[in-house]
């Protein structure tokens, strides 16, 4: 079953000569290329490129793409990535003709059908988080966060106030600080309690009229709500600060509570978790942001707006009635090309469209009460520090088999693969020692939480040098990260 | 150098306090607890020499196989030496944690940072709460 041939280095399955096509004769005076184009566009030699069949480089690719794990092939339990199923339904959509088809640099006038699904997202979006303004422009989550800060940051600055501290607590995602500095904050970690809690007193002594945001995640990583959240958020605001929610974990909350019910001024949404867009493959993601009333004017242009009938009508003007708003003299400016990364939003569109406010409620519902159906197998097996009750996810602790048998979370997540379950999130996140974090997603049924959970225990049962050495059914098993991280070999040899 | 003649911060780094013609010198490393939590090194990212740090601010940033971490500055000072070699040899950090594996030398500017750190022992009871 297994071709290691057709997988091999395509430099390497090369031969001089080698087509995917051959055309017949050219049938019209053919002329020299240096005499097309200037000499300085000519290189010296021809670049080195494999040359193959059309089968090989099928093969090639085909048996590769298989020996990879997705949503598609396996249950997928990445904590903190929500890898939910992405609907086909979604593709289809996405691809049709209409949508698919149109170049960005069209007038207005021909696009209003993908203007109108753009600003329904907006509005869709902007509900979901109860906040009034919505940009789709960030390219991903991260991006999404950087946006928001350079918003809260013009924000600021028009207000005439200098604020540099930006606080993050250290249950929150890993781009958080990343995104603070990039925005030109500087990051101040906030303890949690040994309950996976924002600590109080700590947050207190922190605030002053120097704090510009506290990022929250909340969810926290730890799958847990926040309790003190809107008088986190109620403490932030009275020292003029904003409150940013990391929206990464809004499986776990959509139509039940709100971001902006809660506190928070700004949020990014993830739509290639959330909203089940594909993670890669299919495109690249995108990072929406929403935001309160009073930040809108700073939001990345352009956005989408509905032009109001009335005024329409009074001058005289036909439609269009969606346009891109470009005017917006107090914006950031714009952080993306075009409409932003518009493949993944209109599977995050349809998706919306699919399940509507009933359904995006059922679907957080059955997210938490399938993390916490698999949570009250796991803990009996693994302690899970932080554990009784969970959101969308939980984080088991690989500690005191790390002690006892020597065995570690990375043990467990490599042995893993060879019963066919993609690995959990480990390491991560650092609060918890040897963490394993574990996010069914709604996708799954009770039988698959039940396998899993179920080779889980037969897994921890089984010699620890069978699980040092694992895996053992995958094409390759364990890489030398440490080399692959210092001595990367990023060309082939001949290059 | 001995474990026990050295100073320990909680963020793990340890630091020999040192005084010479020119002032006194805090010379510093990471603790051998620190980097067996961190697991396989792969990358460290060394202060330029001049370059003024604070107490309590991160200066310098370890990469192993799990995350990257930050080494926080246990003093206040400026920068007057750092360990070239360790690029190419983070393996001395776990081989020498208190000798070879040595990160960087700070002219000590301002004592404050002094008084947060802890003796091995102190430190020690630290590291089994936390293991």
């Amino acid at each position: 079953m297994k071709n290691t041939q057709d997988t091999e280095l395509l430099f390497d399955l090369s031969r001089p000569g080698r087509r995917a096509a051959r055309l017949p004769a050219c049938d019209v005076p053919e002329r020299p290329l240096s005499e097309l184009l200037p000499s300085t566009a000519l290189a010296q030699t021809p670049p080195n490129l494999p040359e193959l069949s059309e089968p090989q480089v099928v093969r090639h690719f085909v048996n590769l793409s298989t020996q990879n794990m997705s949503v598609d092939t396996h249950f997928y339990p990445l904590g903190s990535c929500t890898m939910k199923y992405n609907p086909k339904r979604n593709e289809r959509a996405a691809s049709l003709p209409g949508l698919a088809d149109l170049h960005p640099y069209q007038p207005d006038s021909t696009l209003q059908g993908i203007l109108q699904i753009l600003y329904e997202l907006q509005e869709m979006l902007q509900e979901i988080s109860g906040l009034a303004a919505c940009s789709l422009q960030p390219a991903a989550g991260a991006h999404g966060e950087l946006a928001a800060l350079l918003v809260a940051s013009a924000y600021f600055r028009d207000l005439g106030q200098k604020r540099s501290i930006v606080l993050v607590p250290d249950n929150a995602h890993g781009t958080n600080p990343a995104s603070a500095t990039m925005a030109g904050f500087q990051t101040v970690s906030i303890k949690t309690t040994s309950a996976g809690f924002v600590d109080m007193a700590e947050l207190t002594a922190h605030l002053s009229e120097q704090v510009a945001v506290l990022m929250i995640t909340n969810p926290s990583t730890l799958g847990l709500f926040e309790p003190n959240m809107r008088q986190i958020a109620d403490q932030v605001h009275a020292v003029g600060g904003l409150v940013y929610l990391d929206g990464a974990n809004m499986n776990a909350i959509l139509g039940i509570t709100r971001p902006g019910d809660f506190g928070a001024d700004m949020q990014h949404y993830n739509p290639h978790k959330t909203f089940s867009g594909p993670h890669g493959g299919g495109g690249p993601g995108a990072g929406p942001i929403c935001v309160t009333e009073r930040l809108a004017p700073y939001l990345p242009v352009p956005l989408v707006v509905r032009q109001n009938e009335q005024d329409l009508q009074k001058n005289g003007d036909s439609p269009p009635v969606y346009r891109l708003d470009f005017s917006r003299p107090k914006s950031i400016g714009q952080v993306r090309a075009f409409f932003g990364n518009v493949g993944v939003l209109l599977r995050a569109y349809a998706y919306l469209r699919t399940h509507g406010p009933e359904g995006l409620r059922r679907v957080a519902e059955n997210a938490v009460l399938n993390a916490n159906y698999l949570l009250s197998r796991v803990k009996t097996m693994l302690p899970v520090p932080q554990g009784d009750r969970c959101m969308h996810e939980f984080v088991a602790s690989a500690a005191q088999l790390k002690a006892e048998k020597n065995i570690s979370a990375m043990d467990i997540a490599k042995r893993l693969l060879d019963y066919g379950f993609h690995a959990p999130t480990v390491y991560f996140p650092l609060t918890v020692a040897e963490a394993i974090m574990i996010e069914p997603t709604e996708s799954e049924g009770k039988q698959t939480l039940d396998a899993f959970a179920e080779v889980l225990s037969h897994i921890l049962q089984e010699d620890p040098q069978l699980l040092h050495d694992a895996p053992h059914t995958t094409s390759i098993s364990r890489p030398d990260e440490v080399r692959a991280a210092r001595h990367p070999i990023l060309s082939h040899p001949e290059e | 150098m001995n474990q026990d003649d050295l100073l320990f911060a909680k963020t793990h780094e340890w630091v020999a306090i040192t005084t010479e013609d020119e002032g006194r010198f805090a010379t510093l490393g990471l603790s051998a607890f620190a980097v067996e939590e961190l697991s396989d090194l792969v990358f460290i990212e060394l202060p330029e020499v001049g370059r003024q740090v604070k107490a309590e601010e991160p200066f310098c940033e370890v990469e192993s196989v799990k995350a990257v971490s930050d080494l926080y500055a246990p003093v206040s000072g400026e920068v007057v030496a750092v360990n070239d070699t360790l690029p190419d040899a983070l393996e001395t950090l776990k081989e020498d944690p208190y000798g070879a594996g040595w990160i960087a030398k700070i002219r000590i500017t301002d004592d404050a940072g002094l008084t947060h750190l802890m003796d091995y022992k102190t430190y020690q009871r630290q590291c089994e709460e936390e293991g």
